[in-house]
């Protein structure tokens, strides 16, 4: 339904986007995700119309947008700030759109209820912004830019100025808003656990480029670069030189007198390029004693131990120092807990557990 | 693009026309020589003439004049002191008043702030006039002094410098006030404690804490007094003497009673010239402030 | 913080040396006797004369008609310049029309008044009302632009966004979003405005001719012939004006802080 062609976005000097192509289908909810500068807000303002592409361009459901002012655009936009009139209430916030575009009163108001109704809101209708908390001030703000019915719905940080909690409930009232319209969303956010919460698919982006477009199950479990691995959630990255021995596997050799890794790779690697293995922290698993079949193991010292309720996440150095991170659901109770810090432990892990990236 | 266009231009143009296009024109008529017909002076520069024109009949004789006759340097000079005596005055009794609104207790600041702007919306040439009744020779002031028996008989002050200084602190006043207030407002009380608890005393905590923190308070509310008080017309006149030289007064003068446009024209340009300098550095204090801020 | 005897005594002296002159002022406009200085006992009549005198009215009509154009007029203009300033993005010459917009708040009224005098001059313009609505529409409407930019530099920019996203043109985003927020600064810049022209003596002394004579030069010329009780009442009228004026709005403002409080309140109530 989108589509960016090679779009390039200048501002002066500064080259905000590089040469951009990107596909968003429709009904997809879809998440672009950077650390802040990375141009992911540059992008959602082009396809709302508040930027021009310096190059290339931009597709909406088959026709170039480029030259349509953001106020002849079935896009709608819901600002980090919310951008909530002040001086209008509730009900006239979300009637804001529909009045403009000349609509019977009974008709717009018939949207507005449902618009309230849709987002819970009834009840402040006729208040103003400033009186009503936060929580509910980025429900109008949703209902504001739903009621016109646009194909496309972009959200800047939607859940920025939101505390955790809320912010966890909120996004699972967003899945259910965009599954009951049925319009596109795309969100803008730097928060990797909420763009995997609610996206179906994730772009993650990083100075102007797309590091990796997928569903959140494959960013996370097959990441194609250190930076995307690196980026979404924890991860242990063990530099070496691959060797292929068949069947798409390879020996990761990594540090002189430890014996080499074993790892499993799609990809092809020749003998002595350089690779980095990727490991999440939860795939490797912690035990006292030397386990008997696993394909890689190696021993260690717990330096530290984070105890984080539901898991431990324990720091164990090698005696090159190196420093792997290995998680554990705390399934039991405290009592039974027998590592400790200081202890020496053994770290191992499948060959499939981890992921092969050359760079 | 029609329409920022024109956003843009119809405050531009307005500016253009009615504030320095009058500059241009002062600046040649204050170069160009002085006669008796109305306009009364000749000009210099016929606009159609061109540039070159413009250049080779310039006429520095109104300047010259200025340097000749010592009733205009002296004017200069008397006002540049008469301002900045005045200056000096309204921080000395500004300050004190500013830095007790700080100290008020926090429900009072919006009427005593109240309290300070009133005088500001009232009108200026009122409150010059309120004073002509307190200081002349039987006036209120004199009938106090002499009630109290401090004074036999009555003091001259209307008609003398000193009541140009009570009338520039007194309509001034608020202008001082106002940025060191909001200077002073901002400090943060615990930084007194902090230099008490240090081993300053409270006046050595004042003049080493407080002081230096409201300095940019200062600074402006001077330069707000200082610019207008060079140029003050109103006040010499109503409450000065004949002995009292400010160059608004002389310009007006020139103007008015002498009709010499030419030399009128001159005074303004050298007036502007002497101006610069503090416009420039009060601008400078304001930029510095907003950055720090930032 | 408490207040030290210091602050007690400044204060106290500070506001007498501000406030007593005006109130001695009032006092004696309901003075009975010619003579400003000494008390005769209470009397209105100098307001009845001057309920009497023409020039007066005439003068203080023709005032209000300068300073009612003037403003609406300087508040139009110092708004879009104001805008020009915060969201005109570079043009050229900006910072000449920057310069140009804070350099008459520094400027002596009497180098105004000169140079704007020649400049009717020079153009031919006959000197009246209409010169001095121009010449306060001038340096008025920088003081306005000056109070609306302030207000418009802490304007969230999203807002005027969300308009044009919601479909609004321009010109609609600025009339239905833009102008409400940023209307109590427009409404004070008018305010400012209008009180800056009422008082005006220097600048509508140069520019003005013999048809129209504003209050403020009226009362210049009648005061420099020494105090009168007459001026003394018409003073006092103007004072009392400002001052239910001045009361009013910040009694307004007050209530509007109060009713906010209570609404943010509400709004944590709420969550």
């Amino acid at each position: 339904m989108i589509r960016f062609q090679n779009v390039t976005k200048r501002f002066g000097e500064f080259t905000a986007i590089h040469d951009l192509s990107l596909d968003i289908f429709e009904k997809e909810f879809f998440a672009l995700l950077g650390p802040s500068g990375c141009g992911k807000t540059t992008m959602m303002r082009m396809l709302g119309g508040f930027e021009t592409p310096t190059e290339g361009r931009i597709e909406l459901a088959g026709q170039d947008i480029g030259p349509v002012p953001p106020n002849k655009r079935a896009v709608n936009m819901m600002f980090q700030s919310y951008a909530l009139f002040p001086h209008l209430s509730i009900w006239d916030n979300i009637a804001f759109g529909l009045r403009r575009d000349k609509l019977p009163k009974d008709q717009i108001a018939a949207r507005v209820e449902e618009m309230l109704k849709l987002t819970r809101l009834e009840k402040f209708a006729r208040r103003k912004p400033h009186q009503i908390s936060g929580g509910q001030r980025q429900r109008v703000a949703l209902a504001r830019s739903l009621a016109k019915a646009p194909k496309l719905l972009l959200l800047d940080e939607p859940l920025g100025a939101l505390d955790k909690k809320l912010r966890q409930d909120t996004q699972f009232e967003l899945m259910d808003i965009q599954e009951t319209t049925g319009t596109t969303f795309v969100i803008v956010t730097h928060d990797q656990e909420e763009a995997m919460t609610v996206a179906s698919r994730v772009a993650v982006m990083d100075e102007g480029r797309l590091m990796q477009v997928a569903t959140p199950a494959r960013i996370y479990e097959t990441p194609d670069s250190v930076y995307v691995a690196d980026f979404i959630g924890d991860v242990n990255i063990i530099q070496g030189t691959a060797k292929p021995i068949g069947d798409d596997r390879f020996h990761v050799s990594w540090n002189e007198g430890q014996p080499p890794l074993t790892a499993t790779s799609a990809k092809p690697f020749s003998d002595g390029q350089t690779c980095h293995l990727a490991i999440r922290p939860e795939k490797v698993t912690i035990t006292t004693d030397k386990p008997d079949t696993a394909d890689n193991a190696v021993q260690g010292k717990v330096h530290d131990i984070a105890y984080l309720g539901n898991l431990s996440t324990y720091h164990v150095a090698l005696p090159c120092g190196t420093m792997i991170k290995a998680q554990t659901a705390n399934t039991r109770r405290l009592s039974r807990r027998q590592i400790t810090w200081e202890d020496p432990v053994w770290l191992s892990w499948t060959a499939t557990a981890g992921v092969l990236l050359a760079e | 693009m029609m329409r920022r266009f024109t956003l843009i231009a119809v405050p531009y143009l307005w500016l253009l026309l009615l504030f320095l296009v009058p500059f241009v024109i002062v600046l040649k008529i204050s170069l160009s020589d002085t006669a008796l017909s109305i306009p009364p002076y000749t000009p210099v520069l016929d606009w159609a003439e061109g540039i070159r024109a413009f250049f080779s009949q310039l006429d520095f004789e109104n300047f010259v004049w200025l340097t000749q006759d010592d009733l205009y340097w002296k004017a200069y000079l008397s006002s540049f002191s008469i301002a900045l005596v005045s200056t000096l005055l309204t921080l000395l009794i500004g300050y004190p008043i500013a830095y007790g609104m700080a100290r008020a207790p926090e429900e009072w600041r919006p009427t005593l702030m109240m309290l300070i702007i009133l005088p500001f919306w009232t009108s200026f040439l009122i409150r010059v006039y309120a004073w002509m009744g307190i200081l002349s020779n039987e006036g209120f002031l004199n009938q106090f002094l002499l009630w109290l028996g401090l004074i036999d008989t009555p003091l001259t002050i209307l008609n003398t410098n000193t009541a140009v200084y009570i009338g520039i602190v007194y309509t001034y006043l608020p202008f001082m006030i106002l940025p060191i207030y909001a200077a002073l407002d901002r400090l943060d009380g615990s930084l007194i404690e902090a230099a008490e608890d240090l081993g300053c005393s409270r006046l050595l905590a004042f003049w080493l804490v407080v002081i230096p923190l409201s300095r940019n308070g200062i600074v402006a509310g001077c330069f707000l007094v200082f610019i207008p008080a060079l140029g003050e017309f109103v006040i010499p006149s109503l409450l000065g003497g004949s002995g009292t030289l400010m160059i608004g007064k002389v310009l007006w003068e020139e103007f008015f009673s002498n009709r010499d446009w030419p030399v009128a024209s001159a005074v303004a340009v050298v007036l502007l010239l002497i101006l610069v300098v503090p416009i420039v550095l009060f601008q400078r204090n304001q930029q510095k402030q907003a950055e720090a801020e930032q | 913080m408490r207040l030290s005897w210091f602050n007690v005594v400044s204060l106290t002296l500070g506001f007498a040396f501000l406030y007593i002159p005006m109130i001695i002022l009032v006092i004696f406009s309901f003075n009975e006797s010619k003579l400003v200085t000494v008390w005769a006992g209470f009397s209105t009549k100098w307001y009845a004369e001057l309920m009497q005198n023409e020039a007066f009215l005439n003068a203080a009509w023709v005032t209000v008609k300068v300073a009612v154009f003037s403003s609406t007029l300087a508040t139009v203009l110092g708004t879009m310049a104001a805008y020009v300033l915060i969201r005109g993005g570079r043009f050229m010459g900006r910072t000449l029309f920057s310069g140009m917009i804070y350099a008459p708040l520094v400027m002596p009224e009497v180098i105004t008044g000169l140079s704007l005098l020649l400049l009717f001059i020079g153009i031919g313009l006959d000197r009246g009302v209409l010169t001095v609505v121009l010449a306060h529409t001038t340096f008025s409407m920088c003081y306005v632009s000056v109070v609306v930019s302030s207000r418009l530099a802490t304007f969230d920019r999203s807002l005027e966004e969300a308009a044009l996203d919601l479909g609004c043109t321009a010109i609609e985003a600025f009339r239905l979003v833009t102008l409400p927020i940023i209307a109590p600064a427009v409404i004070s810049g008018w305010l400012l405005a209008f009180t800056l022209s009422l008082d005006d003596l220097v600048i509508a002394s140069f520019t003005t001719g013999p048809s129209a004579t504003t209050l403020p030069i009226k009362i210049f010329s009648a005061v420099r012939l020494g105090v009168s009780p007459e001026i003394n009442a018409l003073s006092t009228l103007m004072i009392a004006i400002v001052t239910i004026g001045v009361i009013t709005a910040s009694l307004v403002s007050k209530r509007n802080l109060a009713r906010q409080r209570k609404d943010e309140q509400l709004a944590v109530r709420a969550s």
